[in-house]
């Protein structure tokens, strides 16, 4: 196992009001992420475990991607990895976004 | 939340029920199982209630260790749910995962009119925390026992892609009632293990149609195994879980008595029979190599005729 941190400055902060959503599955190939509703406007921070050693500078670029797209501030992401690919990293991070924008219930 | 808002949310909820079961998370059966934005859940993923045990072995944690479990409301009434996600470590039961069933079923004994519901999606055990996994079978089954001599009915949901083995399939013995799609397989000993065991000769797991007539829905529905047959999608399951929540008999030593005889009477019929069509012949079903290809309103109709399920025994 492995484990990163990323810490992001934001430009705005993430949409909606919800505190917490979670989405996907640890399975082979799949990932989960929980989103949190913990930290200042202007920042996020994603903290990783993963299966796959060895990939740190591939998940550099995704999460640099993901915040330059989606500006996610106030956000924490703690994500456990099964593996997966890229393009199911950037699909699970865009769906916890999404959630969060929801409002709180 | 007003009568009009509750209307609006079981409304917009119907066509997401057209899910399949079998395909849908753990969290999305849940979700789409109860009544709208009923659910809340206890000891969520935000917890990090994760298993200390996978570590050891360098395998990747859930937040949830697998298995959601809260309250929350069916048709109005209230119930306890657990669900399990087939796809983490095939839904197996570790240290964790299983102190949450148990302290659900707990509570419910407890409280003693609330009914459980368990979403099994199961292989059995962890076998990376085999002895806590296995402790947690049998404080699960003593849980489960004492809340139902306690007065609650617990009602098990089996149609996951993992379907519901080893000390799941015990787990589901224990139960009041037992709602099974075609895709929900209930055993103990998976097929895999049956033929490592005992050789090929006596149960070739490679045979699809073999393992699905003996372990599948439809076949558990028939001998009794299961009282209630759903289509695989969330409105089937539900509708299902209704009737049977309302139905199934309470515990007591006159309903372990029938039950008893019921089993007692299942031997002696179809002890002998060597193969699940066999037994579909001595029922007297006509065509019974035809029941595997039955659509699910022809064979829930079958399978009422039969009738080896009975309303006081369980």
């Amino acid at each position: 196992m492995e484990e990163l941190t990323f810490h992001h400055t934001t430009r705005r902060r993430a949409g909606g009001t919800k505190r917490m959503a979670i989405i996907g599955v640890v399975a082979s190939g799949n990932l989960e992420v929980l989103a949190e509703r913990v930290l200042t406007d202007a920042e996020c921070r994603l903290d990783i475990k993963t299966a796959a050693e060895g990939f740190g500078a591939v998940w550099s670029a995704v999460v640099t991607d993901f915040v330059e797209r989606h500006s996610p501030g106030g956000l924490r992401f703690s994500i456990n990895d099964g593996g997966a690919h890229p393009d199911a990293v950037s699909l699970r991070l865009a769906q916890a976004v999404r959630m969060m924008e929801e409002a709180e219930q | 939340m007003s009568a009009a808002g509750g209307q609006l949310a079981e409304f917009s909820a119907e066509p997401a029920r057209a899910l399949s079961w079998y395909e849908a998370s753990a969290r999305t059966r849940v979700r789409l199982l109860l009544d709208a934005g009923s659910f809340l859940e206890f000891v969520g993923p935000e917890m990090r209630e994760v298993s200390p045990h996978l570590q050891v072995f360098n395998l990747p944690e859930q937040f949830d260790d697998g298995i959601v479990v809260g309250r929350g409301s069916l048709d109005g009434a209230p119930v306890f749910v657990a669900a399990q996600e087939g796809r983490f470590m095939g839904g197996a039961f570790g240290e964790v995962h299983g102190a949450k069933l148990t302290g659900l079923l707990r509570a419910a004994r407890d409280l003693k009119s609330i009914p459980v519901l368990i979403l099994f999606d199961t292989g059995g055990v962890r076998l990376q925390e085999a002895n806590a996994g296995e402790l947690a079978i049998a404080e699960i089954m003593r849980a489960l026992m004492e809340a139902r001599a306690a007065g609650v009915k617990v009602i098990g949901l089996i149609g996951g892609r993992s379907g519901c083995y080893g000390g799941g399939g015990l787990i589901a013995g224990c139960c009041s009632g037992l709602v099974v799609s075609e895709q929900g397989r209930i055993a103990v000993s998976g097929p895999e293990v049956i033929e490592t065991n005992r050789g090929v000769e006596e149960f070739d797991s490679r045979d699809h149609a073999l393992v699905w007539r003996t372990m599948g829905g439809k076949h558990r529905r028939l001998l009794g195994g299961a009282d209630a047959f759903a289509e695989d999608t969330v409105e089937d399951f539900r509708s299902a879980t209704l009737e049977l929540s309302a139905s199934a008999a309470d515990f007591g030593i006159g309903t372990l008595q029938a039950e008893q005889s019921r089993l007692e009477d299942r031997l002696q019929r179809f002890g002998a029979c060597r193969d699940a069509v066999e037994i579909w012949e001595a029922e007297g079903i006509a065509g019974a190599r035809s029941v595997p290809d039955l659509p699910a309103d022809q064979f829930v109709a079958l399978a009422d005729r039969v009738g080896r399920t009975s309303r006081d025994a369980r």
